[in-house]
């Protein structure tokens, strides 16, 4: 296990005149933790990872394990484990074998290796494969395998996951999600998990770091992510569908959004204005989560009455397309009787408000996950 | 399509079934004599010696060009200008002519003006094919080695491009050594194109006749007189046409049986991986 500081580094695949595909980053990963790295497919995720792992050297800065300078090692000299995105098994060998291959490498004495290969084939329910041949197993008991292959050294500095559940079925998912979650528990090994899928990172994660053109833009626990995005793509890329995003300008109370207006909390008024008074031209945006609107009685003093668009049954609760001040937006529906056309009256309470402006959260000066 | 076939294929051969079965004395003149031709041929003890150096030979020009082609192979740049370079390079000697190799290897080796053999001749080396059956061989052998190595060289080296880089990476993080690498990852991943190679260059090397003709027409003596050799030597300069043609109908079922023994063992090469898909398709 070991702490990981990230100093000022950066890569690009190509010469100076490229764009940064991770741009310079400075962040520590805590010992032992459980870390997910979640954005859409190119925005750096994967870059991190090889740079963690020592696939790649970075263009710019400095990599520390627990303070030692690991910049220019390989993988091996790192110490690290790694599950690929797709089984990667050695052919020839039995389930046994692969998983004893890393220990082998190293040295391990015979009786450890089996009392280890035996633990980690337990914990990932592999026991009964153990003596078959890996070649030709389904695909989902191959990854089993190569995930046990990245969790059976116990003195790894960091195992790292690629997206390490793509080829498993949706319900094995959720169990196997939990047995690392379970196996995290267990040895108190730092893990790195990198996803696309935000449900896969938010089940999982202690801390989710969510990317974007290889910006890390937040770095937070899920309900953080959920709750206060620090900008208006975490916003709108949690969450599904994602939070309402509508652009608005500063009023007395509160908010004006084409035609509407909205009352906002002294405080966060007070604090934006504050930001715009150093960007003066930037724009604002309102957000809030489908979840939070409420629908209410039309004589509500707060309620706002908009036009509904469409209704989309979803099972369990409806989803509304609503227009406000010229915005589509989605509310959740859970109860009561949904209308068919018209306009719905709505509440959004305003400690569901979230206000942005140039795409960044306006904290409250109290706010410690707040981004300068 | 059908006539086709007839014509290449079932006419010719069934010519051969006709002779073997009959003394030609004149193309008048003909006497069935039944299977006589196939026992003694089958009895024949030179065409025991001149099989027994084919196997030899095929077994030498297996044992030599697969490792050592295989590591061309693993010597070879993965990319940029080198490497094609090095696939130039090494395609160049497959596209030269049976007949030239023999020719260019004929004049190499000769100790008067050949270079190889100026060059053995300073280093106190006596080499002449044309009287020693050892030097006979070696340069039949070295040639072919020359000529085809190459080939197994490309196959191994699209095998091994057809390896996920991914591999690499899972055994750098597992700490595999050199060797493992090459034990655990590249060989089973070649197992396809090395038995490809394996059934190319055995029926190829068993069926050389250009090259060894063209040296010394398969002396000293019988030294590199092989099947196919043999088979000439009976047919067009002896004018044995039963023999021969009884003799050309064995070597047909050799060549034959070997072919369905090792396409056996491709398609089970194959098998396991073919299996596990079927296994996963519902």
């Amino acid at each position: 296990m070991a702490r990981i500081d990230f100093v000022d580094l950066a890569h690009r695949y190509g010469g100076s005149d490229t764009p940064w595909a991770l741009q310079p980053l400075t962040m520590t990963w805590e010992e032992g933790g459980a870390y997910a790295l979640l954005g859409p497919s190119g925005c750096g995720k994967t870059t991190l990872l090889k740079l963690v792992s020592g696939l790649l050297t970075p263009t710019r800065g400095r990599l520390l394990f627990d303070g030692r300078d690991v910049t220019a090692l390989g993988p091996r000299a790192r110490n690290i484990a790694q599950v690929f995105q797709f089984p990667v098994l050695y052919d020839t060998m039995s389930v046994f074998d692969n998983l004893a291959f890393p220990l082998r490498n190293r040295g391990w004495p015979e009786p450890d290796v089996r009392r280890r290969v035996q633990e980690v084939a337990e914990l990932l329910e592999l026991s009964g494969d153990l003596p078959l041949q890996a070649r030709g197993l389904p695909a989902d008991v191959q990854q089993r395998i190569s995930l046990g292959r990245g969790l059976v050294r116990t003195d790894v500095a960091v195992v790292l996951l690629d997206e390490p559940l793509t080829v498993i079925d949706p319900h094995l998912k959720w169990l196997l999600r939990r047995k690392l979650k379970q196996v995290h528990a267990q040895l108190k090994v730092s893990l790195i998990y990198v996803t696309h899928d935000q449900v896969e990172a938010l089940t999982f994660a202690d801390l989710v770091v969510l990317m974007e053109s290889g910006r890390v833009l937040q770095v937070g626990t899920p309900e953080a992510l959920y709750a206060a995005p620090a900008h208006t793509f975490v916003g709108h890329f949690i969450g599904s569908p994602g939070m309402n995003l509508l652009p608005c300008e500063l009023a007395e109370h509160g908010v004006r959004i084409g035609a509407d207006t909205l009352r906002l909390d002294p405080p966060l008024l007070a604090a934006a204005r504050r930001m715009l008074a150093t960007t003066p031209a930037a724009a604002c945006t309102l957000g809030f989560r489908p979840e939070a609107a409420r629908l209410c009685a039309a004589t509500d003093p707060d309620a706002l009455a908009v036009p509904l668009v469409s209704v989309q049954p979803l099972g369990t609760h409806w989803l509304l397309r609503v227009s406000i001040g010229g915005h589509p937006a989605w509310v959740r529906a859970a109860d009561g009787v949904v209308p068919a056309a018209g306009r719905v009256p709505l509440r959004l309470p305003s400690s569901a408000l979230v206000l942005f402006v140039a795409g960044r959260r306006v904290a409250m000066p109290a706010d410690p996950s707040a981004v300068a | 399509m059908l006539l086709c076939v007839a014509f290449s294929a079932v006419l010719p051969l069934m010519t051969i079934v006709n002779y073997s079965v009959q003394d030609i004395i004149s193309p008048t003149q003909k006497v069935f004599v039944g299977t006589e031709w196939f026992q003694s041929v089958l009895r024949d003890p030179e065409l025991h010696a001149a099989l027994l150096r084919q196997l030899l030979f095929c077994g030498c020009v297996l044992l030599i060009q697969l490792p050592l082609g295989m590591a061309v192979a693993l010597a070879m740049p993965a990319q940029g200008w080198r490497a094609s370079l090095a696939l130039v390079l090494l395609a160049l000697p497959l596209l030269v002519p049976w007949n030239v190799v023999g020719t260019v290897w004929q004049v190499f080796a000769r100790e008067d003006i050949g270079l190889l053999g100026q060059l053995l001749l300073r280093a106190g080396i006596h080499y002449n094919y044309a009287a020693v059956a050892r030097d006979a061989w070696l340069t039949v052998l070295l040639m072919d080695v020359w000529h085809w190595t190459p080939l197994v060289a490309l196959l191994c080296y699209a095998g091994l491009r057809a390896i996920p880089e991914v591999y690499y990476h899972a055994a750098a993080v597992d700490g595999a050594s050199r060797y493992a690498v090459f034990r655990y990852i590249q060989l089973p991943k070649l197992r396809g194109v090395l038995m490809i190679a394996v059934l190319l260059r055995l029926m190829d090397s068993f069926m050389i006749y250009t090259e060894p003709f063209v040296l010394t027409g398969g002396g000293p003596g019988n030294a590199t007189t092989f099947l196919s050799q043999y088979l000439t030597q009976k047919a067009v300069g002896q004018f044995d046409l039963g023999p021969a043609a009884a003799f050309s109908l064995v070597y047909f079922l050799i060549i034959l049986v070997m072919c369905f023994v090792l396409y056996g063992l491709l398609q089970q090469a194959d098998g396991p991986a073919a299996a596990a898909g079927r296994r996963q398709a519902p």
